[in-house]
């Protein structure tokens, strides 16, 4: 048994982490609450080759797996990327991996929302090319021509929701995945709540360091060192359990599900957690606007609760294990 | 990465399994802190010890078979399965082994390693005095320097506290004070002490768990031979430290010790009639086991590819701690009007698992030391 990455899921991640402080700085997922889908931004990931990771060699992509995508996704959320980059590429990929829409995918040309099967609205459904959505038999890819969409805010302004009606003509489409669709969306939520808790945590620390009262920083008081201490032991010990998910997928194993449902878990409440204490060790600032944390503890509340929140997830290991 | 066991591991654990199911004592368990079921205890030890199987990860030599840190914990796994004894050897194996090999003398490994693995020699740990817990650093016991034709090294004076199994075991590991004129945590030397040496007395302390094995040292111009001091004198601290970060991390507490409670607790939970108010928090129950279990496989890898564990040590204290308390408190809910009786194991479990936040570093000293080294927040000033 080894727990450990490679050299090349330390690469991966590096890389994206770097590219994405170039890409996507605060001001772009900020942007985000002030207008639609930042067309440009997906280009510039696209280039990154993050939506040609779990498309297939075959078609264009890089072929590589979960664990990979999980990597990249942890930085995405580190840097709260907007727009449904997690459903395109963690999601959508491979689930229309064997299918013409893989190649347009990886390439960046076609954006895929995807319905969460517990929400009645789809994220981003409105300014996506396509979007997949539950039926009876599975999820059907349908491109934007084919529905229609009624918009609603999220407690997120970067995250634009909608609710899709299809157009009649639907049920002959092809179908895919099935539960495999809630497994790949909620370990991609997972990935990104442990790099949005760990940016937020981050963001803390460095604020904890330099605020100073009574004469020193505030970092020194007990206080404020155990809530921090606390939110990191919940994000180190949900980390490896996203990534143990994410293993289980690629290698196919039977408790792969349970183990998807205990990520979600731990990284919900990781993440919440985090964004707690976040908000508390930075006072007041933190809570307006003009700083930029609301935005990162928002992204939080909306990816807790989708995929099934963390009660559900939990209940889905009793009904496994117990 | 990979979680799948490797051909030599699945070998091993079934041959750990195999020798369990064969030789783990039948019956009701003996406590391990009173007198009669530390007798006990040694038989069952000396059998570890034949079979190869105390120490597995240990070196051939002092009575090991050379195990990965990775097989170590499987072994340990399998071992709570089975139901198997405490280790009366714990606190000898784990704190002061790890020491032993990296800062003793060929002869004090010679002299202390096969004896210990084999529980011929029992030891307790002489830490904390009655003025100094947390602030380990301040201890104020004394050696004092002898040199006479008869003899040349050291005078032990003064009490050490909170001594688990200190009433049964023959020798003691302590820090005592060698030169009070430096700062305080560098005039301490660290010393191997035998109890039966003339000017020990001591002094059983009964816990809140009814168990008597606490005790209290007390040495009256104590004995000690240069020979019996580890890692050099007034280095006592840095051999400390290096005792107390195997204490909280890899080796106190193993995830099959977690993983075997979670068994058994959601058997308590069949038993009861799987009452569903009580679901979430069985659910809750194997997650935390399982992330404990994969966070420590994590540092297992990192210790087999040659790296070592630093300050996240101090996560994973805080973490099992923590985890037991609820899991004997999910117990206790189950349990409902029967926790008010002491003779069950989950009450007196979960009576001992109170402790876990306190002993090897309490967890408020290990949140500081989280905080401080692993997210770089600053000392107090003043």
């Amino acid at each position: 048994m080894r727990f450990a990455l490679t050299d090349e899921h330390t690469a991966l991640a590096r890389g994206v982490r770097d590219a994405l402080v170039r890409v996507c700085p605060p001001e772009r997922v900020r942007a985000a609450s002030e207008g639609p889908l930042d067309r440009g931004l997906w280009g510039a990931l696209a280039e990154l080759g993050l939506f040609s990771l779990r498309v297939p060699v075959s078609h264009e992509g890089l072929g590589l797996g979960a664990l990979d995508a999980a990597l990249a996704l942890e930085e995405l959320g580190r840097a709260a990327v907007p727009g449904p980059v997690a459903e395109t590429l963690a999601v959508a990929a491979p689930l229309l991996a064997n299918t013409p829409w893989a190649a347009r995918i990886a390439s960046g040309e076609v954006i895929v929302a995807v319905a969460d099967p517990f929400a009645p609205h789809v994220p981003w459904a409105a300014d996506a090319d396509a979007v997949l959505v539950p039926t009876t038999e599975g999820y059907v890819c349908l491109p934007r021509a084919d529905y229609t969409t009624a918009g609603r805010d999220s407690v997120d302004p970067t995250r634009r929701l909608a609710q899709v009606s299809a157009r009649p003509g639907v049920e002959s489409r092809p179908t895919y995945g099935g539960g495999q669709v809630l497994d790949l969306g909620a370990l991609a939520a997972a990935a990104q709540l442990v790099g949005l808790g760990r940016a937020m945590l981050d963001r803390t620390v460095a604020y904890a360091q330099v605020r100073e009262q009574f004469g020193q920083p505030i970092g020194a008081f007990q206080a404020v060192k155990h809530t921090l201490a606390d939110a990191l032991l919940a994000l180190e010990f949900a980390r490896p359990q996203v990534l143990a998910a994410a293993w289980a997928l690629d290698a196919g194993e039977a408790d792969a599900s349970m183990r998807v449902s205990m990520a979600k878990a731990t990284a919900s409440d990781a993440a919440w957690q985090a964004a707690r204490a976040a908000l508390q060790v930075h006072g007041a600032i933190a809570y307006t606007t003009e700083y930029d944390l609301h935005l990162w503890m928002k992204r939080t509340w909306a990816l807790a609760a989708a995929w099934g929140d963390a009660a559900f997830h939990r209940a889905r290991v009793a009904d496994f294990t117990l | 990465m990979d979680l799948r066991l490797t051909e030599r591991e699945a070998a091993f654990q079934a041959e750990c399994r195999a020798w369990l199911r064969g030789n783990v004592p039948r019956g009701p368990a003996l406590s391990g802190d009173t007198q009669a079921g530390f007798d006990a205890h040694r038989v069952w030890e000396r059998a570890l010890f034949d079979a190869g199987f105390a120490v597995v990860n240990w070196p051939e030599a002092y009575g090991g078979r050379g195990a990965t840190p990775i097989e170590w914990l499987l072994f340990e796994e399998a071992y709570y399965a089975a139901g198997a004894p405490p280790r009366i050897t714990q606190n000898g194996i784990f704190l002061l082994g790890p020491s032993l090999f990296e800062f003793g003398t060929p002869d004090q490994q010679t002299r202390y390693l096969r004896r210990m693995a084999a529980a011929e020699d029992l030891w307790c740990q002489g830490w904390s005095e009655p003025g100094s817990g947390s602030d380990l650093s301040s201890v104020r016991s004394r050696a004092t320097r002898v040199e006479t034709p008869e003899r040349t090294g050291w005078l032990l004076s003064g009490q050490k506290t909170w001594c688990t199994r200190g009433a049964y075991c023959n020798k003691l590991f302590g820090l005592f004070r060698t030169n009070p004129d430096v700062p305080k945590h560098k005039g301490l030397t660290y010393f191997l002490v035998a109890l039966d040496a003339p000017g020990v007395t001591v002094r059983p302390v009964e816990r809140l768990d009814g168990d008597p094995g606490f005790a209290e040292v007390f040495f009256d111009d104590v004995f000690v031979p240069d020979t019996d001091v580890l890692g050099g004198v007034d280095r006592g601290w840095n051999v400390a430290m290096a005792t107390t970060s195997s204490e909280r991390g890899l080796n106190l507490r193993s995830p099959g010790r977690f993983l075997a409670t979670v068994d058994r607790l959601i058997a308590l939970w069949k038993a009861a009639g799987r009452p569903e108010r009580h679901r979430e928090a069985l659910a809750r129950a194997y997650i935390d086991a399982e992330s404990y279990r994969l966070f420590t496989l994590q540092m297992a890898t990192r210790l087999a590819d040659g790296e070592s564990i630093g300050a996240e040590a101090s996560l994973s204290k805080v973490f099992w701690s923590e985890l037991d308390v609820r899991l004997h408190e999910t117990a206790m809910g189950l349990l409902a009007a029967g926790a008010e009786f002491p003779d069950d194991p989950w009450v007196r479990g979960f009576m001992f698992s109170l402790a876990g936040p306190i002993y090897a570093g309490t967890n408020e000293i290990q949140r500081n030391i989280v905080a401080e080294r692993l997210l770089g927040l600053p000392r107090r000033a003043g």
